[in-house]
């Protein structure tokens, strides 16, 4: 697949320069890597962001207020379906950022919808899990855990809907703009976000759910 | 519940006439610059050139006009405070009800630090550091005017908490359990929730872009080591937006949710734990310390080299200490609460790892003072800001050192004395620097520089007010006065803020000072008219293009050969025959910024006042104009090589 693709840290270096752009002695870099870079940057902001609910998730965890436990409420076979979809999900992500490089608009499509069903199916289980426990009277507002559990778990499915919206709108630039440079940039982005969500979902399964029905 | 929320006539204070007062004036300004903006036909000049404009030095300069826009306002402020505790003793009673006094120290404290010290720095940086770098723009150049517009719909959302409804009276960090719905059932906190998670997301998108740019776009042969250090202090300072800022998102989420959604984050019931908010909200606020003063640290360093006529004394040394300080900063944020009782083992910790900041601080002191050492130096109006800079912080540093001693701290704690501390190391660090940094820029950003005389006054009008208003206030504190404090029974007090108030009098003639300044310099701009583009025989890229620039900044991108590029090339060891002008593409104008940030404005206001269709609708706006922006992108304008030719005839 190398060979299709032009490496973009060596466009507009004539050769006469030994360092590749971006790095100092070639001068600035072009549009493709600033963006990731930038992108990158943003998605260590947004991981950070997480570590504060994490935290917060940390010192509460144990502040139940008579209200019920972790281990209680926890269901790990419903977390596992879960997990897999959203795991899968990446996967599917992958393969159509290879076909987005490819510039093959059919296979786009099929592997970017594959990629919003298993993220539906993902949201769909987060959303019959919370709306349970809420009918099962732990409701965010019950207990400082529960307020905890609710805004971390919460602020990865927001990220999820989120990235759905993003990918449906990109499918739609696919469709009317074709893959121009500026809609291969944002569906290199939309990847790295939609892996993103993947880390921050490991460190949540771990932290929340494995330790939660640990007790 | 009405289809207008929370909102109501009765949410005008129309009972208090300071606020009604204030707003007039407030009204008539606006008024009076929107009309003059109409009929003198201005509009579509501000529209095309600034509202809209994508270029790094444009919006570098509204992000500095911003700041002294509100400088004014926060000032105002703060002379109140003074004027009411001058005579708030024992039977006076001062001006202020208590019930506006909170207001008022909350607002100046918010307004100070995150729309005067932050837009300030941001805006010397943007303007600044692309120039510095020899490039043509940051990477974002879109995304940098979103962020100007974002921190505008900040700033525009806590002015209007000054009509409608009412500020937090909460103190400028919004400590729980007080700031929870409980106890805070108005809309003052959620003013200062929106307007700083909005101002917050531009921040960080201002730190991401400025980061990138640093990191990624600078000039052939640009080397880390060859980069000016202001580009150091500034990559420094935006690398901790980038880690601190989602702290801040974070934790004002959280606290959000109690009051809106009746979640036990922060609350006295039901396990939520109020130091948790202290913790979280100081793991962001000890770094912003250092947000704000690394860039002053950098604006320092390039003006005592220019001004001593010298390279900068241990380069690499000031480098590493910018980078020491960088990581250092985000271990120390305990010491904002030693009271908590985390222990004496976990209070000496945070203890010595304050100090420790003492060290490589205390080695870009000696770096300034040996750069000046031997140096040809020139006392322009800014090298007298370095130079008031200087002794004023490390008095300020050495009051933090004393403060970093737990003992000693139990017994500061929320005294004035602390109130000192800050003021000491805020005015006399971040805000020298803007001064010092807005009158070294100035002539780059408009062709003339500003005038002297007044420059001058301002100086020294700033640093005696500074002086004369904040030492007393140490003496206070070692007294017992505590902060915050709308009436007191001690006498003793009485003559030391008296004193304070006189300071804060002299502050109001050097802002005087400055706006006259800035005036006579616009009267009389022809003859401080610039020609060279170099006013100050500089060292750095900057001056070495035309003042003010061209939006492209540079025709060709200079060839980097060394440290100080412009004095190498001023030296001729940078001598080489010019490349060939190509063509250059720049971005075009953008109404996204200002549009998107209508949207947000709305949806803030909205949120503040629990009007739910509002919220709804602004939101979708919002996301209609992304939508609209991502199908139709400005794109680039190419500018054609006889074009710049003809348009730079130096080249």
């Amino acid at each position: 697949m190398s060979g299709e693709i032009a490496d973009p840290r060596h466009e507009g270096d004539e050769g006469a320069r030994s360092d590749p752009p971006g790095h100092g002695e070639g001068g600035p870099a072009p549009k493709q890597v600033t963006v990731a870079f930038g992108f990158w940057i943003f998605l260590l902001s947004d991981i950070i962001m997480f570590s504060g609910l994490f935290a917060a998730y940390a010192v509460l965890a144990p502040n139940t207020a008579g209200g019920p436990e972790g281990s209680e409420l926890f269901e790990l076979r419903l977390v596992f379906v879960e997990t897999l979809c959203l795991l899968l999900s990446s996967f599917t992500c992958g393969v159509m950022s290879i076909m987005a490089v490819k510039q093959r608009a059919g296979a786009t499509y099929l592997w970017g919808a594959l990629t919003a069903l298993l993220g539906l199916s993902f949201l769909a289980i987060e959303l019959y899990e919370l709306t349970h426990l809420i009918a099962e009277g732990a409701a965010p507002t019950r207990s400082a855990f529960l307020s905890a559990l609710f805004t971390l778990v919460g602020a990865h499915g927001l990220h999820v809907a989120a990235g759905l919206v993003w990918l449906t709108v990109m499918m739609g630039q696919v469709a009317t703009l074709g893959f121009t440079e500026a809609v291969e940039r944002r569906l290199l982005c939309f990847g790295l976000y939609w892996h993103a969500l993947d880390i921050v979902w490991v460190a949540l399964f771990t932290v929340v759910y494995l330790y939660g029905v640990m007790g | 519940m009405t289809s207008l929320g929370r909102l109501s006539w009765d949410s005008i204070p129309l009972h208090e006439p300071i606020v009604m007062v204030t707003a007039g004036v407030l009204f008539v300004v606006l008024l009076g610059t929107g009309a003059t903006i109409l009929f003198k036909g201005w509009l579509p000049y501000l529209w095309r050139e600034w509202i809209t404009s994508v270029d790094h030095k444009r919006i570098g300069v509204m992000y500095c006009l911003l700041a002294l826009v509100m400088l004014i306002r926060g000032f105002a402020d703060a002379l109140m405070m003074r004027s009411h505790q001058a005579m708030a003793v024992g039977t006076g009673k001062g001006f202020l009800p208590p019930d506006h006094y909170d207001q008022i120290f909350s607002a100046h404290g918010t307004i100070m630090i995150f729309f005067v010290a932050m837009p300030f720095m941001i805006g010397l940086m943007n303007f600044a550091v692309p120039l510095q770098l020899g490039v043509r723009d940051v990477a974002f150049p879109t995304l940098n005017s979103v962020s100007f517009w974002l921190t505008a719909t900040g700033v525009l959302l806590i002015n209007t908490s000054l009509v409608v409804g009412e500020f937090a009276r909460t103190g400028w960090l919004v400590y729980p359990p007080l700031s929870e719905r409980a106890f805070s059932p108005g809309v003052g906190v959620d003013y200062y929730l929106w307007a700083l998670q909005i101002s917050g997301a531009g921040t960080l998108l201002g730190g991401i872009n400025l980061v990138t740019t640093i990191l990624k776009m600078r000039a052939p042969g640009m080397r880390y080591t060859r980069m000016p250090i202001f580009c150091w202090t500034a990559l420094a300072s935006n690398l901790l937006i980038v880690a601190a800022f989602p702290i801040l998102t974070a934790t004002l989420t959280m606290l959000t949710l109690d009051r809106y959604l009746g979640f036990h984050f922060f609350t006295n019931e039901a396990g939520g734990n109020q130091m948790l908010f202290v913790n979280l909200i100081w793991a962001w606020g000890h770094p912003e310390v250092y947000i704000l003063v690394l860039p002053a640290f950098g604006i320092f360093s390039e003006i005592i080299a220019t001004f001593s006529g010298k390279p900068l004394f241990g380069y690499r040394s000031m480098v590493l200490a910018t980078l020491a300080i960088c990581v250092l900063s985000f271990m120390v944020w305990l010491h904002h609460f030693f009271t908590m009782g985390a222990g004496a083992d976990v209070n000496g910790v945070f203890g010595v790892m304050t100090m420790i900041i003492a060290v490589p601080t205390g080695v870009k002191v000696f770096n300034w003072l040996f750069t000046m050492y031997g140096g040809r130096l020139r006392f322009e109006v800014p090298m007298l800001w370095a130079v008031a800079f200087i002794p004023t912080f490390v008095v300020g540093g050495m009051t933090g050192v004393l403060l970093a001693v737990p003992p000693a701290d139990f017994v500061l704690h929320n005294s004035v004395f602390l109130v000192a501390h800050f003021h000491n190391v805020i005015i006399g660090g971040v805000l020298f620097a803007a001064f010092a940094g807005y009158s070294y820029w100035f002539p780059k950003a408009f062709g003339f520089r500003l005038h002297d005389g007044w420059g001058k006054a301002a100086a020294v009008l700033w640093v005696s007010g500074f002086y004369l208003a904040f030492m007393p206030l140490y003496a206070l504190g070692l007294m017992g006065m505590t902060r915050r404090l709308q009436h007191y029974d001690n006498p003793a007090w009485q003559p030391w803020l008296v004193a304070a108030w006189l300071g804060a009098l002299l502050i109001l003639g050097g802002i005087a000072s400055l706006a006259m300044q800035l005036y006579v310099s616009v009267r009389e701009r022809r003859s401080l008219v610039d020609e060279s583009g170099d006013p100050w025989d500089g060292r750095t890229l900057e001056w070495a293009t035309r003042s003010p620039p061209p939006p492209w900044n540079f025709a060709r991108l200079p060839q980097v050969e060394g440290r100080d590029a412009l004095a190498l090339m001023k030296r001729g060891e940078a001598e080489k025959a010019p490349d060939p002008l190509e063509p250059i593409e720049m971005p075009r104008n953008s109404a996204y910024g200002f549009v998107g940030a209508f949207f947000t404005y709305l949806t803030g206001f909205a949120l503040v006042w629990h009007i739910w269709w509002l919220v709804v609708l602004g939101m979708l706006a919002g996301f209609a104009t992304t939508l609209w922006i991502a199908w139709h992108q400005p794109g680039v304008q190419e500018i054609g090589v006889d074009e710049l030719r003809a348009l730079e005839p130096a080249a």
